[in-house]
Order: structure tokens, then C-alpha cells, then sequence
């Protein structure tokens, strides 16, 4: 057996865990990013594919405190079932001093900054708060570990945008963050930049070259739990990219599950339509670039 | 707490469906900067109606506002600073279906700053399509590219000539051009599928054939493209997975101890008989491991899998997993390969490198430089180091043995990388292997674990009995600096702490069991001396032995005799071994104890006493 030919997903698969795997082999600091969305689950799924159903690192969290609450429950339903070392941290300074864009005091793409590349990178680098689910008590509680997180395994998939498309297996950001898009580590074959000097930060990207169609395949074959948010639940909409609520849009469809949400993608009305199209911070020119170039996943 | 699993079947609406999934391949455009990669990609996705609704527009409108003319390579050249410039500067990758399958294609720069961009978009094709500008002819980054794509394996090669409208849609000028470039590529052995006359910016050829060149009978790019042959996992040749990682995952009470990695080739089973090497262990495989997946006998090529094994073997990530009934991979620490070269820091000689081959990372130099050639023209140049774009043929020397195939027999475990500092620099792959001084020692020690007859008392039972695993201490140094009185007090301190040890001095050996030998058969001697203490070894035994001025040839030699990892070399007294090849240095006249404290640390940090 198992020695049919393999189908693109087949080897989707087996290309992420190789990345997965070098990944956890090569760096000491290791954490993924899971946004609650259905990139980063299948991310989270791969991971226990290649650890053998363990996932041996933290799960960091950017809780905006505008998720749809449903992605919140979600997040620690699964957190708990897997018996996750799930980890969230958050810009309670913004919050507090009400510097978002739903308090109407500042724009879209400045609250972006706030609430999420900041919170990101304080969080990653241990200089902010964070909080760890206590499996036994069931709750987060404030995280005594403040040792920076260098290694960060992202869901990000080259066919999102054009910014995502050129990005490597094995991307260096400087301690800054910044990603210098010119000047590239080369990557050959199954080999990866896995040497760096004292200070880099590193994101491992082993989602690159699935498209929003693979993901759904995947998730059907496998039978992945995803948020019901991204399922019409009677209204003739429902959320195509998961998001904050003040930013993100549902869209018109009557998707009920995942195969008529693969149909839709396939033959229907989305097929030539961007799935960040309801992400109202992308629309402005350069948008998402310069987000990204200041640490924004 | 409702499981969420439960939940998840509900929403997929009942039982599995079939999807149909279409087959996907990698495509990678190359080319000279400006012959229009980008343009043939933009174009490619407008004509299959494979653009987000609304980009083409939006593009057009920025143009026009910008009040520069469109073109197709601004949907591709997404980021600001390329359309600034016009330029491509990394490797994009766009997603296009045709009836028969779904392609990424990857837009390589052209420009000859961006090489490494290139070859990295490249690695990861599986066909290629080359451009070639009619009007500018064949430009050194035509050659260089075509160089690259066959040193990277790509075996689907199609040219295609570019702004055919510029040259007037000329049948004689693209003949010109097709009998150059394949001449040129037959000198690199390279055999092209087609050459294609395109205007990308007009469509011409590109989903269909152009009224414009009627004498022209072969495909559009679009028909080329759905021709291209899919490579399959080749798993009817010999097996081999390098090993990714030993896990021992521990939670909920996971007591499987798990070999990963990706089988490269061939496949293996339950029940197999496998040997790692360089380390030469030898086991048979017990289970293979998966998550969410059918229990399964057999794993083949392509696949990123698991394994755990009859007997707890203590292994390290970098060896190769083979089939022991099959053919091996060659092992050495001479390997003859051709290189490129992508940094500004030229690689030189005596200077130490890391060589990325598979999972394994060792250190290595450039022992001798055959010749440099010039990928834009193929000149050969009498250089003594190798220059940024830079091609040249080379003898690498690893500072331990690697096992590895030539790139002709098996592609995956015959390229490597090197890695200058912190930067992946070079490329290559291997051409031929050179026997090293330790070949023929290598040889013997390959057939006699293949026929080694184990008991049937398991290695790490023995080893959690003793309390420790077994090692090969080796003390040297010169003569008149005394080891023996250093050796005798590991083994009486060892011993006092339940330890199975034993003290070998090489003259112990002189009237015993080479006594057949000519006192002078150094290299015998040694030999024999390796061979004893692999027989305690695997009895499970710390064995502690003494030897006068032995030299690096010597301990290389012993190394393969008994495992690599399984010997720590200590020298007394003067160091002139080669760097990096001793465990321990100890000073001459230093107190015993002092020295046995150093030792018993080492075996500690080896995790020898961790049963």
C-alpha cells in the first residue's frame, strides 16, 4: 500500500513538515503564530503531523480584543483539547489609552500598528506581558518566561498577495523586524538558511505555496475544525478571511460546509476575486507592504 | 465540552466527497533581464482569466495616472520598489489552471544582481521556460541561466524567443537564434524540448497559435506547458532518507522513539534491514509512524515520515538511512564536484566552510580547484579562487566522512550547499567520489557490520543494565608522556561506580595477538587495536586504552573502525593534531585526578550514563 501515485496535497504535506521539521531541528527559540483563522490551523494540523500528534512549541496569539468572539472560544476549546502550550499576548497600553480605530481616534492602518505589529513584536521579544493557558486550572495566566522568541513558524501563503509572493521558506528579519526584500538568503533544493548572526529573528513560512483552494481540500480530506464563522449559518453570509471585527467583512454566500465552500472557489463567484478582499486596511496603495516590511505577518 | 472533531464532520456535510484534484507543477521563467520574463507571465495570467477580478484595471489606471504605458509585468512586479524600477528583483510565484492542471509559475530575475533570487526559484521547478529577446539575440545571462537550470537538475527545458513582433515576425531570424542556443546548450549536455517565437506583449503563440507566423507548426506556451511531463517521486530506485531528527515526545505517555524524515527514494517496510551511515549502525525497522493516517507497512519516495526501530540505537540527525540489501551510498571526506558561487566574498582555499549535504552539516575545505569557468561564455580561467557567478570544478575535503550518491545515480543525496559564515553561498553537485586514505579500512568495516551476527540481547537493555553505554576512550600523546598512570584511573574510578570498564594498552596486544606482525606494520597494529575494542564495545563495555604517537591518519582510522561517535580522543601532552579532531586535551604532569574529573564530564555531557 501507499504506493499510488501522490496528488498535490500529498505532497503539500509532505513539503510543509520537511520545513516544520528543519525548522524545530534549527532553532533553539521556537514558536507559531496562529491567528485562529484557517491558514494557521492547517498550520497547526501539519505541525502535529510532523511532530507524530505532540506540537513541541508555544502557539502565540495576537489577541486584538476585537476578534470575533467566536475565534476567542474557538482558540481555547482547541488550545485545551490538544493540551496546547498556547500563549497570547496583547497592546493593553492602545486599549487602555483607547488609541484604536474603533475608539475613532486614529485610522485603520495606524490601529493595524497598534494593536497588532507592536503587540506582535513586544510579545515576541518578551518586552510586553504574556499570558500561558494553565491546563490544569483551565485559564491563562501571566507568563513568568520573558526569553525573546526568534524563531516564528507563519502561515502566510504566496498567493495572497503580491508581497507574500516573493517571501522564502526561511525568511531573516533583522532585530528591527525589517525585511529586506532585495537582498534574499538563497534557497536550494530542500536546503535553507539555517546559519545566523546573534541578534536575527527568523519566520518560517511552510505554508508558501498553498493556494486558498488547497487549503480547503486539505481541511476537508483531513477533517480539520475550523471556526463556523467562515460557514453561512442562515444569514447568506459568512466571513471569507477571519480578521477584526471593525475591519473585516462577511461576504455574500450561502456556503453551508466545506465542500460547497470548495465549489465556490472552484467554479463560482469567488474564483477570481482576492480572498482579502473584506480586509478593509489592504485597500490603501502599498498597504499591506509596508505593514509587512514594519513586522506585520 | 462538545468535540470540536464531532463538530467539524457535521459541516462537511456527511460522508467524504471526491474532488477532483487536479495535478500541479512548478514552472520557473529565466532569461536575460529584459527579454521579457514578466511579460510573458502577465500575459499568461490575462489570457487563462486567472487575474483577481479587477487587478488588470486597476493596474492600467495606475499607469495611467503615473502616465507611463501599461504593461503586463507591472501585475507581477507587485512590490514598489520593482515597479519604481522596472525590474524584477525576487523570485514571484503566480498560480494559473489550465484544462489540465494547475501551475505555480515562479518569475526569476533576470538581472544579474539577483542570481541567487533566480537559482532559488529555480530549485524548486520542474520545467523551465527560457527567453530569449529576437532582436537582442543571446545575452550572457541566456547562457548563464541555461548553465544554472542544468546544474539545478531541471531536466524540461523550452526556449522561447521573445519580441518576435520587433524583428518582424522573421522565420530566418528565429532560425538563427535556435541554431546558436542549441549549440550552445549541447556543449552543457543540455537537450531542449522546443523553441517558441512569441510576441508575449501581443499574445502572439501564447494560448494559441499566431496568424502572424504561419511557419511556425509546434505549440503555443500555453499547449508547451500542459506538455511537460510530471515528475513522480522516484521510487524504483534504491532508498534512502536522511534522518531529519530522533524525537522521544513524552507526553501522555508517548513512548515511541521516532526516526524522522523524508524518503528521498525508493521505499522501504516493516520489518527491513537498515544500516545509517557514515555511523554504520545497523537495525531493522519496527513500525512506521504517522498522525491521522491509516496504519501503514510501506513508505515511498516523497513522503515526510517516521519510523522506530527493533533496538534503541543511539543515532544522530545527518546520517543516511539505506537499505542494507541494497546498493549504498558512497561514504568519503574527498568529494569531486561541480559549484556556483553566489557571494561577493570569493571562496578560497584553507579557509573553513560548511557543507550542507541531505540533513548532514560538516566542516570543509577546498583541498584543490580544477578550473574556474565562466557561465556566460563557458571560458575556462586559470584562477586560484572562485569569484561571485563563478562555475568551477572542485575537490571538497570534509573534516569528517559524508555519505552522499553522485548526482548521476540519485539526485537529492548527490547536491549540497556551503554555507560561508552565516549565508548559504554555493551550490553544486557531485560528480565522481575519491577514494580518501580511509577507503579500503571503510570497506571492511561496511561488510563486517553487514555480516556481523548480533545476540539477541538487545543493545539498550544492555546498556540500561550496565548503566551506562558503551565508549572508546583513547588516550595518546608522545612518547615518555605518561597516559597509562591517567587510563588506569579512569577505569579504577569508572569501575568503583559500577561501571563496565576495562584498561587495553596497546603492548598488551604485541606479543598476543600480533604477534604474527612485523613490529613495524604500524598501521596493522592500530587496526587491531580499533577491532578489540569494538568487540568490548559491543559488549557493552567502556574500554580505556593508551597508544604513543599515533597521528591524525591514525585516529581517523580508528574512528572508522569503531564507531565515530562513539570514540573520544584525549591527548596528553602537546596538541599537533589537526583542529577539531581531539576531545580532550590534557597537560602533561597534570594531577590524575584532575584529569579524570575533566573525562568523567565529557562522558557525562555525551550522555553516556543516560540509559
Amino acid at each position: 500500500m501507499s504506493t499510488k501515485e501522490m496528488n498535490h496535497l500529498d505532497k503539500l504535506e509532505a513539503q510543509s513538515v520537511y520545513i516544520l521539521r528543519e525548522a524545530y531541528a534549527n532553532f533553539k527559540s521556537l514558536v507559531m503564530l496562529w491567528s485562529i483563522g484557517k491558514d494557521s490551523t492547517v498550520l497547526l494540523w501539519l505541525a502535529r503531523k510532523a511532530f507524530f500528534s505532540h506540537v513541541p512549541f508555544p502557539l502565540v496569539h495576537i489577541d486584538t480584543n476585537y476578534k470575533i468572539p467566536e475565534m476567542i472560544q474557538y482558540r481555547d476549546r482547541l488550545a485545551l483539547e490538544y493540551k496546547l502550550n498556547m500563549v497570547y499576548g496583547q497592546n493593553t497600553e492602545a486599549l487602555k489609552n483607547k488609541q484604536t480605530y474603533p475608539d475613532g481616534t486614529i485610522d485603520r492602518l495606524s490601529c493595524c500598528k497598534n494593536l497588532k505589529t507592536d503587540a506582535l513584536k513586544n510579545t515576541l521579544a518578551g518586552t510586553w506581558p504574556r499570558w500561558r493557558m494553565d491546563h490544569n486550572l483551565k485559564k491563562y495566566v501571566p507568563d513568568e518566561d520573558k526569553e525573546p522568541y526568534t524563531g516564528v513558524i507563519v502561515g502566510a501563503r504566496a498567493d495572497e498577495e503580491g508581497s507574500r509572493s516573493k517571501e522564502r521558506y526561511f525568511s531573516p528579519r533583522d532585530k528591527y523586524s525589517d525585511w529586506d526584500v532585495g537582498d534574499q538568503p538563497p534557497e536550494l533544493w530542500n536546503q535553507f538558511k539555517t546559519d545566523f548572526a546573534p541578534g536575527t529573528h527568523i519566520r518560517i513560512h511552510p505554508l508558501l505555496d498553498w493556494t486558498e483552494l488547497d487549503i480547503w481540500e486539505y481541511i476537508e480530506r483531513e477533517s480539520i475544525p475550523v471556526v463556523p464563522l467562515y460557514f453561512d449559518q442562515g444569514k447568506g453570509e459568512r466571513y471569507r478571511s477571519l480578521g477584526c471585527y471593525p475591519c473585516t467583512f462577511p461576504v455574500k454566500s450561502t456556503a453551508k460546509n466545506i465542500k460547497e465552500i470548495i465549489a465556490e472557489l472552484k467554479t463560482g463567484k469567488f474564483k477570481n476575486i482576492a480572498e482579502r478582499s473584506g480586509r478593509a486596511q489592504d485597500k490603501e496603495d502599498g498597504g499591506l507592504e509596508t505593514l509587512r516590511k514594519q513586522g506585520y505577518m | 465540552m462538545e468535540n470540536l472533531i464531532d463538530k467539524a464532520k457535521k459541516l462537511f456535510g456527511g460522508e467524504t466527497m471526491n474532488i477532483d484534484l487536479m495535478p500541479k507543477m512548478n514552472i520557473v521563467v529565466v532569461g536575460h533581464v529584459d527579454h521579457g520574463k514578466s511579460t510573458l507571465v502577465g500575459r499568461l495570467l490575462a489570457d487563462t482569466d486567472s487575474l483577481p477580478q479587477g487587478k488588470l484595471d486597476q493596474v492600467k489606471a495606475d499607469c495611467q495616472r503615473n502616465a507611463k504605458p501599461f504593461e503586463y509585468a507591472f501585475l507581477l512586479d507587485a512590490l514598489k520598489d520593482e515597479r519604481a524600477q522596472g525590474i524584477t528583483i525576487d523570485t514571484a510565484r503566480c498560480f494559473f489552471k489550465s484544462k489540465k492542471r494547475q501551475y505555480i509559475i515562479i518569475d526569476a530575475p533576470g538581472h544579474i544582481e539577483f542570481l541567487k533570487n533566480m537559482v532559488s526559484g529555480a530549485a524548486r521547478a520542474e520545467a523551465a521556460l527560457l527567453l530569449i529577446d529576437a532582436k537582442e539575440g543571446i545575452r550572457e545571462n541566456s547562457k548563464r541561466h541555461g548553465y544554472l537550470l542544468s546544474m539545478l537538475g531541471i531536466k524540461q527545458i523550452t526556449v522561447c524567443v521573445n519580441k518576435m513582433d520587433l524583428a518582424n515576425y522573421s522565420e530566418e531570424v528565429f532560425n538563427q537564434i535556435e541554431k546558436d542556443y542549441r549549440a550552445f546548450l549541447q556543449q552543457i549536455g543540455v537537450v531542449p524540448e522546443q523553441f517558441i517565437p512569441i510576441a508575449a506583449f501581443h499574445g502572439d503563440n501564447m494560448v494559441s497559435k499566431s496568424d502572424k507566423m504561419p511557419w511556425y507548426k509546434g505549440p503555443s506556451i500555453l499547449e508547451m506547458l500542459d506538455q511537460f511531463k510530471k515528475a513522480q517521486p522516484p521510487e524504483n530506485q534504491v532508498f534512502r532518507m536522511p534522518v531529519q531528527s530522533i524525537y522521544k515526545f513524552t507526553a501522555d505517555g508517548d513512548d515511541r522513539r521516532i526516526i524522522a524524515g523524508k524518503v528521498e527514494t525508493g521505499s522501504i517496510s516493516v520489518g527491513d534491514e537498515v544500516i545509517f551511515l557514515p555511523s554504520n549502525k545497523r537495525c531493522k525497522i519496527k513500525s512506521i509512524e504517522g498522525f491521522n493516517v491509516p496504519a501503514q507497512q510501506k513508505v515511498s519516495a516523497g513522503h515526510s515520515t517516521g519510523v522506530t526501530l527493533t533496538e534503541e540505537l543511539y543515532l544522530q540527525r545527518g546520517d543516511i538511512m539505506c537499505r542494507l540489501s541494497e546498493t549504498l551510498p558512497q561514504v568519503s571526506s574527498l568529494l569531486q564536484v561541480k559549484l556556483f558561487w553566489m557571494n561577493k566574498r570569493p571562496l578560497v582555499m584553507g579557509k573553513e566552510y560548511k557543507l550542507k549535504i541531505g540533513t548532514a552539516k560538516v566542516s570543509v575545505y577546498v583541498k584543490k580547484i580544477n578550473h574556474v569557468l565562466d557561465a556566460s561564455n563557458l571560458n575556462s580561467a586559470q584562477k586560484t579562487q572562485v569569484e561571485r557567478h563563478d562555475v568551477a570544478e572542485l575537490v571538497l575535503e570534509t573534516k569528517t566522512p559524508v555519505a552522499f550518491d553522485l548526482t548521476g545515480d540519485i539526485e537529492a543525496t548527490g547536491r549540497f550547499v556551503i554555507v560561508d559564515e552565516y549565508d548559504i553561498s554555493g551550490g553544486g553537485i557531485i560528480t565522481s567520489m575519491i577514494r580518501d586514505e580511509q577507503a579500503d579500512v571503510r570497506d571492511q568495516v561496511v561488510l563486517r557490520e553487514q555480516k556481523w551476527d548480533f545476540s539477541i540481547v538487545d543493545r539498550g537493555e544492555r546498556a540500561k543494565k550496565y548503566g551506562h553505554h558503551p565508549k572508546f576512550i583513547l588516550l595518546t600523546g608522545k612518547v615518555g608522556v605518561d597516559k597509562k598512570t591517567i587510563a588506569k584511573e579512569i577505569e579504577k574510578d569508572l569501575f568503583e561506580s559500577g561501571c563496565k570498564t576495562y584498561f587495553l594498552g596497546i603492548g598488551n596486544l604485541l606479543r598476543g595477538l600480533d604477534v604474527d606482525l612485523d613490529k613495524k606494520a604500524r598501521h596493522e597494529h592500530v587496526r587491531r587495536m580499533g577491532e578489540v575494542a569494538h568487540i568490548w564495545m559491543d559488549a557493552g563495555l567502556i574500554v580505556v586504552a593508551t597508544a604513543s604517537n599515533l597521528n591524525d591518519e591514525e585516529l581517523r582510522m580508528l574512528q572508522e573502525v569503531v564507531s565515530r561517535d562513539q570514540v573520544m580522543i584525549v591527548n596528553v601532552g602537546k596538541n599537533e593534531f589537526r583542529q577539531g579532531l581531539v576531545d580532550v586535551q590534557l597537560e602533561a604532569n597534570a594531577p590524575a585526578a584532575e584529569s579524570v574529573k575533566k573525562i568523567r564530564a565529557l562522558l557525562t555531557e555525551q550522555k553516556v550514563f543516560a540509559v
